[in-house]
């Protein structure tokens, strides 16, 4: 049987050091939007989860 | 030959007649050819012995040979878990998921199909044993068991024919826009896209429906979540889908105006073609197990005016 993370953050990614602060899910922090977005997009790729925009300068990655 | 073949070589030709009659293997590869398609005529044959068989059964007095139908029921029971089951198992490969609910249905079409065989063969048996039973000439009975059973065969293959989205809904072409990473389709949000990159290909290549229900039936039915799984299923197979596993962004997800009903659906396909993706949309059957008839009822009818 396939065992897997689904419906839950897998990981947040952000410019806003002060607007985040996580127990469980890793943060990643990017230096400016163009490393965000690509950091975000290599985190999708490897979990297979999808991009979502907090619009606060965090993205989230969730699998769906 | 023996005494009864006028009676069983017609019903069983009929029967397997009736039942190449309702298989298809069209754009969906449901039976898959050339195996599953085989396995399908092979039962179809056993069915529509059986169906054959009972009458000559009863006329020799073999009660028992009754029993057999019962067995029949049992196998072809049998036919739709398994049928189930091998869909069940091949689901996590496909690109946009069947959905459970299409997944039944296709089950219930398949069992169903083995009893219409078994029931064409019946009938034309009882024609054919009644009639010569009358005085009726061999020929003339086997005759007529041939015309009773295709008018049996064309009576059932109107009997079993499944609506589609068109004749419970409208289908339009809709507009795609952002709100922020927020993708609205005729302003009902649909899903946070956070990539700019998926959002460019969207606006780009994106193409959107809107399904508008006829009435409270179409309404509740469209509203199934297994209905609209079904939608995108189609969608995705007839036009080709822009996607692979890694990029969940795409996946065309149908979702519902909770104010009016109505569902909208964006998808990315290989060939952007919105008058195709109506096409689609409206091809697709309605589901048996999705479909709900509140109207039919006097609250339903009354909540609706």
């Amino acid at each position: 049987m396939d065992i897997g993370i689904k419906e839950d953050i897998l990981a947040i990614i952000t410019t806003e050091k002060e607007l985040v602060s996580s127990g469980t899910t890793p943060i990643f922090y990017a230096r400016d939007e163009e490393e965000k977005e690509r950091i975000s997009l290599l985190l999708s790729k490897i979990t297979l989860g999808m991009i979502h925009d907090l619009e606060n300068g965090s993205y989230i990655i969730v699998r769906h | 030959m023996f005494e009864y073949a006028h009676i069983i070589i017609p019903s069983i030709i009929l029967g397997v007649f009736s039942r190449l009659s309702m298989l298809r293997s069209d754009y969906r590869q449901y039976p898959s050819y050339p195996q599953g398609v085989f396995s399908h005529i092979t039962l179809g044959i056993v069915s529509a012995s059986l169906g054959a068989v009972a009458v000559p059964a009863l006329a020799e007095k073999e009660f028992a040979a009754v029993t057999f139908l019962a067995l029949a029921a049992q196998q072809f029971r049998d036919v739709r878990s398994l049928e189930r089951q091998s869909l069940d198992n091949i689901e996590p490969t496909e690109l946009v998921a069947r959905g459970t609910a299409y997944i039944e249905d296709i089950a219930k079409a398949f069992e169903a199909r083995n009893y219409m065989t078994m029931l064409t063969g019946l009938v034309v048996s009882i024609v054919i044993y009644f009639l010569e039973r009358r005085g009726v000439s061999v020929n003339l009975s086997v005759l007529a068991g041939f015309i009773v059973g295709f008018a049996v065969i064309i009576y059932f293959n109107k009997a079993i024919r499944r609506e589609t989205v068109q004749d419970i809904a409208d289908v339009r072409p809709a507009t795609i826009t952002f709100e922020g990473p927020l993708l609205a389709i005729n302003g009902v949000v649909i899903m946070n896209i956070g990539l700019k990159a998926s959002r460019k290909i969207y606006q780009e290549n994106g193409i959107a429906v809107e399904i508008i229900p006829k009435n409270e039936n179409g309404i509740a039915t469209l509203g199934n979540l297994g209905q609209r799984q079904a939608i995108q299923h189609n969608a995705s197979i007839l036009l080709g889908i822009r996607k692979d596993v890694d990029e969940p962004d795409f996946t065309p997800i149908a979702r519902r105006d909770p104010h009016t009903g109505n569902v909208v659906m964006a998808i990315v396909t290989m060939e952007p073609d919105v008058e195709c993706l109506v096409q689609a949309v409206k091809s697709t059957i309605v589901l048996e197990s999705a479909k709900r008839k509140p109207l039919d009822s006097r609250v339903g009818r009354k909540a609706a005016d």
